[in-house]
């Protein structure tokens, strides 16, 4: 099958351990998703599979759109996102559905979408700026300072770090651990937070770093001595 | 029922109606090594914060003189249960200004009971 799916963010709650610990997670309405396209290895150069998001009336498209949506045999979706095969795995065909079923609780996942837009900020908020002291008569308090020197060389250097538009950038959250799979309604439970408003849409999809995380390993007793 | 809810649903667990001004008392499990008890913690809910899951309750007590507030998780599997002893007779939800008052001036009426 495939290895993620498209989610739209439904808001934060907190779930109880059985020894009373509180961890904070999100709740995403996963899905429903329908294969849009296969990309195949002649074709396109690699495998993967372009998916739609299914919600409630079918979305309103061009018509350069709505071709593509036809010769998948599928009623248009809002938003499409590629996901890549699992490895190993047979690739779904075109207009085949794919649930939350793909994951399970306990698995890593890393979530990937648009984090909330700031607007237009300062240094210190955008770029970390110690800015200057409030008081004593400093006169100097959120501004960059200097951007360079003068006579040389009398240009302002690439990449200087100034104020400007903040967030709504492309944002992956890497290695949650799934709480709860409901498939009945298509949610999914992640422990901790991810990018975006509620409604924001992102994608899941098993963690690429998963493997670098501790587990807690049964202790080898010590060799030598007893 | 929204997606929130239905999360949510499970994790509610069955807790008495609690008014600010009650004295209550919370059996809290408490893990000592292997081993688990029950410890009560008896005194006056001062302030209640809803929402799902996530709703907690402030208990207060004058423990040999010394005040005591704990807030607890209304829903965590850490409480056992939670007895409403007495209600008090009280104006306002958050009863903040007990903290300042000791003794006699701490005593509040009992609410006229309901039926």
């Amino acid at each position: 099958m495939v290895n993620g799916i498209i989610g739209r963010k439904v808001g934060m709650t907190q779930v109880f351990d059985a020894d009373g610990t509180v961890h904070p997670a999100t709740v995403i309405k996963a899905g429903p998703c329908v294969v849009v396209q296969a990309k195949t290895a002649q074709g396109d150069g690699y495998e993967a599979v372009q998916l739609g998001l299914v919600e409630g009336q079918p979305a309103k498209v061009g018509k350069p759109l709505a071709g593509h949506y036809k010769k998948a045999g599928v009623p248009p979706t809002r938003v499409r996102r590629e996901v890549k095969l699992a490895a190993g795995a047979e690739a779904p065909k075109v207009g085949d559905q794919v649930l939350a079923s793909i994951f399970n609780v306990g698995e890593r996942v890393d979530i990937v979408g648009h984090g909330r837009g700031k607007g237009f900020q300062g240094v210190m908020k955008r770029h970390h700026f110690g800015g200057g002291a409030s008081t004593h008569g400093s006169m100097f308090h959120r501004a960059p300072g200097s951007i360079g020197a003068s006579s040389f060389p009398s240009r302002v250097v690439k990449g200087m770090r100034m104020g400007g538009r903040m967030g709504g950038q492309q944002t992956t959250v890497h290695n949650l651990k799934v709480l709860k799979v409901d498939l009945e309604n298509n949610l999914l439970l992640v422990e901790g937070g991810i990018p975006g408003a509620p409604t924001a849409y992102v994608v899941i999809r098993k963690a690429i770093k998963a493997k670098r995380i501790k587990v807690a390993q049964v202790e080898k007793p010590k060799k030598g001595k007893k | 029922m929204g997606a929130m809810e239905l999360v949510e649903k499970a994790q509610l667990t069955e807790r008495p109606a609690m008014k600010s001004g009650d004295t209550v008392r919370v059996h809290v499990k408490v893990r000592e090594g292997d081993k688990e008890r029950i410890q009560v913690f008896e005194g006056v809910v001062i302030g209640q914060h809803r929402g799902g899951t996530r709703a907690s309750f402030t208990v207060r007590k004058v423990s040999f003189g010394q005040g005591v507030e704990r807030i607890f998780p209304l829903h965590s599997p850490t409480i056992q249960k939670v007895e409403v002893m007495r209600s008090a007779k009280v104006r306002r939800a958050k009863l903040y200004y007990l903290r300042a008052l000791k003794g006699k001036a701490a005593r509040m009426k009992d609410a006229a009971r309901q039926n």
